[in-house]
């Protein structure tokens, strides 16, 4: 039962968690956790159940069943702007941006600074919104650019940008470069790993053992909904992940399944 | 040698495109009621730019572009409001009861006749603020609906309440015209405001100013505003923002009705009257202006000055046809063409665009 070692306390964890939809189970029982400035990298086939449990992180969907921990305290996210406010930021796969709007505008989207009260402070949100990005390297032409008129990249940066604007703890991301360009992937992957120096931990959902093998400190696998393994980035190697992704363990796993899924 | 100096064409032919294309996204409308004026000057250099015809335009025009703001604000947000012109209809009757209790029809029971005759009719500080309240009520019943009922698009919504609003509207009025309202009722639609002792404007015009001017600053410069852009622009995007996307919704569809019920006081006070037939109809040149004024159906697109030319460009069109002594048949076949042209010109906007991108 070594899930929250005595030394350092996870940044976020999740204990048993359960979510059904009607009949169907879309998770049974998961456990996570994620360490302050850890990369975790969750691998699974369609419909394993990473997304579900990556919106009842960001708290998007309520669990079932189970509970939540933030730097060790007990949490409930009434919705994304609960997980948001306890430093849960996620970065969604479709990327969530509003493409008519500024890359100010959405970077602070829902969290405006305010002049007086009621007027949106568009000038004090284009400065920080700049000051944020210099800060991740993203380079742009302007941030009163549309964001409809960036590259996939770009955009996969922006929504980054503003996951990360308001001190996050944890930024979790689903599928960040399955849409990118093959040399933006790099840039994206280059992010992830800042982040991490900056202290940030990170969730990382993907499919490209390229990039799991890339950026993360450890890799867990979900399969039909439950936890299946998990490793250490140093114990483990690209096949024996693949194998955990269509649900084969051999022998060389044993070891970190008894240690992971006691 | 060709190939060369077509490609620095195209190079220039880009740079103006992209410096001119913003440009035209936000104006272009604009270079339409131009045009517009001086086909209108070309054609009756005597009447057309007169003070009295301007006006006469301004007056007309106004509870068109009041109903468009409304409507614009819920087509930021992809959707419609189909009901406006029932709104409309509903709030100038509900005030024209209020001063005439004696048209209360018979359907209604004799003691709640006497309750409403001993407080009625309610002095004019009261009545001005009916239309709008009533407006406003109308929207919030629209809102909840489509956000509560989960109906599958506002479409749904608005043509139901359309049917409803009307019908209501009918049922406390019979079915008849109320004529006769206080003047100071009947300020905003029916005063004109001497500015020199030549000049005076109507009041209804100043009304339409200040409204899209507040509405400007809505959009562009609050927090609800941006959230109302954003919501048309990915809907998904400002719920994970945090954005409480169902209440914004409401409040959406609530000042479609606000703007509404002040359309039906602005013509009430026009026709110094309640008629049921007011607002027939009228949903369609509302979103008529909406869509020249270059808003899009898919929503996040437009701004309130768009809308006010497209108001303006019906306007001078019906003026100058009258003018002409168009028959008023050919008014409607020209608006049909002028909405598919400026939705035409849209989409070859968009291909230019798009393919600039690639």
């Amino acid at each position: 039962m070594n899930q929250t070692s005595s030394t350092s306390i996870a940044a976020l964890e999740a204990r048993g968690i359960s979510k059904y939809f009607g009949a169907v189970t879309a998770l049974e029982d998961v456990n996570l956790h994620v360490m302050p400035g850890e990369v975790l990298g969750v691998v699974g086939d369609n419909g394993a159940g990473k997304s579900t449990l990556m919106k009842v992180l960001s708290g998007l969907h309520s669990a079932s069943k189970g509970q939540l921990f933030v730097g060790g305290q007990e949490v409930h996210f009434s919705g994304p702007r609960a997980a948001r406010d306890r430093g849960i930021e996620m970065v969604y796969q479709d990327l969530a941006l509003a493409g008519n709007l500024r890359i100010d505008e959405n970077i602070f989207l829902g969290r405006e600074q305010l002049r007086g009260g009621i007027f949106i402070n568009h000038n004090a949100n284009m400065r920080k919104a700049q000051e944020h990005l210099d800060k991740l390297k993203i380079h742009v032409k302007s941030v009163s650019q549309r964001v409809e008129e960036l590259s996939g990249g770009q955009r996969q940066a922006v929504a980054i940008a503003r996951a990360t604007a308001f001190d996050a703890k944890v930024v979790i991301m689903d599928e960040p470069t399955a849409a990118l360009a093959i040399k933006e992937v790099r840039k994206v992957l280059d992010l992830i790993k800042d982040l991490k120096n900056h202290g940030v931990s990170v969730i990382l959902i993907s499919h490209r053992m390229d990039d799991i093998f890339y950026v993360c400190d450890r890799v867990m696998a979900l399969f039909r909904g439950r936890n299946f393994a998990e490793a250490p980035l140093t114990q483990t190697d690209r096949n024996e992940v693949i194998g955990w992704i269509m649900g084969n363990k051999n022998q060389t796993s044993e070891t970190s399944e008894s240690h992971d899924l006691n | 040698m060709a190939t060369s100096s077509s490609s620095t064409l195209t190079a220039r032919e880009q740079s103006v495109r992209v410096r001119l294309m913003p440009f035209i996204d936000r104006y272009g409308v604009l270079l339409v009621v131009v045009g517009m004026v001086l086909i209108g000057y070309a054609l009756e250099p005597k009447v057309f730019l007169s003070f009295l015809n301007i006006s006469n335009i301004m007056n007309q025009i106004a509870f068109n572009a009041l109903l468009a703001l409304g409507v614009f604000v819920v087509i930021i947000t992809a959707g419609i409001d189909l009901s406006v012109g029932s709104i409309l209809v509903l709030s100038m009757m509900s005030m024209a009861l209020m001063a005439h209790p004696e048209k209360i029809p018979a359907w209604v029971p004799d003691n709640v006749r006497m309750a409403l005759s001993s407080v009625l009719p309610a002095p004019w500080y009261v009545l001005i603020f009916v239309p709008p309240i009533i407006g406003v009520l109308c929207g919030m019943i629209n809102g909840w609906g489509l956000t509560k009922l989960r109906l599958p698009h506002p479409f749904i919504m608005t043509l139901g309440t359309l049917n409803i609003f009307r019908g209501v509207s009918n049922l406390i009025s019979g079915g008849v015209p109320i004529s006769d309202l206080p003047d100071q009722v009947r300020w905003a639609g029916y005063e004109k405001i001497a500015i020199t002792p030549d000049i005076d404007i109507p009041a209804s015009m100043l009304v339409l100013i200040v409204t899209f001017g507040l509405m400007s600053l809505f959009l562009n410069h609050t927090r609800i505003g941006r959230h109302i852009y954003a919501i048309g622009g990915n809907p998904q995007a400002a719920k994970v923002s945090g954005i409480n996307v169902d209440r914004t919704l409401v409040v959406v569809y609530a000042l479609c009705g606000l703007l509404a019920g002040m359309a039906g006081l602005l013509l009430a006070g026009r026709t110094n009257s309640g008629f049921p037939n007011a607002g027939l109809g009228q949903e369609l040149d509302a979103i008529s202006a909406v869509i020249i004024g270059g808003a899009s159906f898919f929503g996040g697109r437009g701004n309130v000055l768009g809308v006010f030319a497209g108001a303006l460009v019906i306007g001078i069109m019906r003026n100058l046809l009258n003018l002409r002594d168009v028959p008023v048949f050919w008014q409607q076949i020209l608006i049909g063409v002028i909405i598919i042209l400026v939705v035409y010109f849209d989409v070859l906007r968009r291909k230019a665009g798009s393919g600039r991108e690639s």
